[in-house]
């Protein structure tokens, strides 16, 4: 797995403890990537407060070197 | 951001029913992102403002300050941040956009 998508992958991990995180470089490029994000501190949050919780995650990466990251978020049931 | 920016933001989103401030036009969306939700919104019929955040860097900068959401394009119905490509994408797709559209009272093709 190329060092972008570990460290995306860490970084959500490292925000949303015990969360399921499936990152995919959408065009082969280490540039578009699409990540879904399963965590059970989703439940009770809007979906736009769901995404929010994995662009803090993520800091200033998104929109400065990830220009192109797509997100899916889900509730994880436990 | 200015206060001028953000005085400048909320007047477009008080005085247009639906705007989406986004890369490039509705004619012509300079980003894939972007043009994803010109699409939903025009196979929906809706009628909306585009505000092509290219043309101003305060206001580029501004409108995620403004939502605290670092990405464009975001999309306002009657005031209210809906969300940007992923969640109009999947609103879009399960449905949820039409109903959303229908509980606004936004005119549209059902």
């Amino acid at each position: 797995m190329p060092m972008e998508q570990i460290e995306i992958e860490k970084l959500i991990k490292a925000s949303l403890p015990g969360a399921e995180v499936e990152i995919i470089d959408l065009a082969g490029d280490n540039n578009h990537f699409s990540a879904h994000v399963i965590s059970s501190a989703f439940a009770g949050k809007s979906r736009i407060d769901q995404h929010k919780m994995v662009y803090d995650a993520l800091g200033d990466k998104v929109g400065g070197v990830l220009h192109a990251l797509s997100i899916k978020t889900s509730i994880k049931k436990d | 951001m200015t206060d001028q920016t953000s005085q400048d933001i909320q007047t477009t989103i008080d005085n247009n029913s639906v705007v989406l401030f986004m890369k490039g036009s509705k004619e012509m969306p300079q980003c894939g992102f972007s043009s994803a939700v010109v699409n939903a919104l025009a196979y929906l019929e809706v009628d909306f403002k585009d505000v092509d955040v290219l043309e101003d860097g305060e206001l580029r900068e501004g409108i995620k300050k403004f939502s605290n959401w670092p990405t464009v394009p975001q999309l306002y119905v009657k005031g209210e941040f809906v969300g940007g490509c992923d969640i109009v994408k999947e609103m879009f797709e399960t449905g949820e956009l039409n109903t959303f559209l229908k509980d606004k009272q936004i005119p549209h093709k059902e």
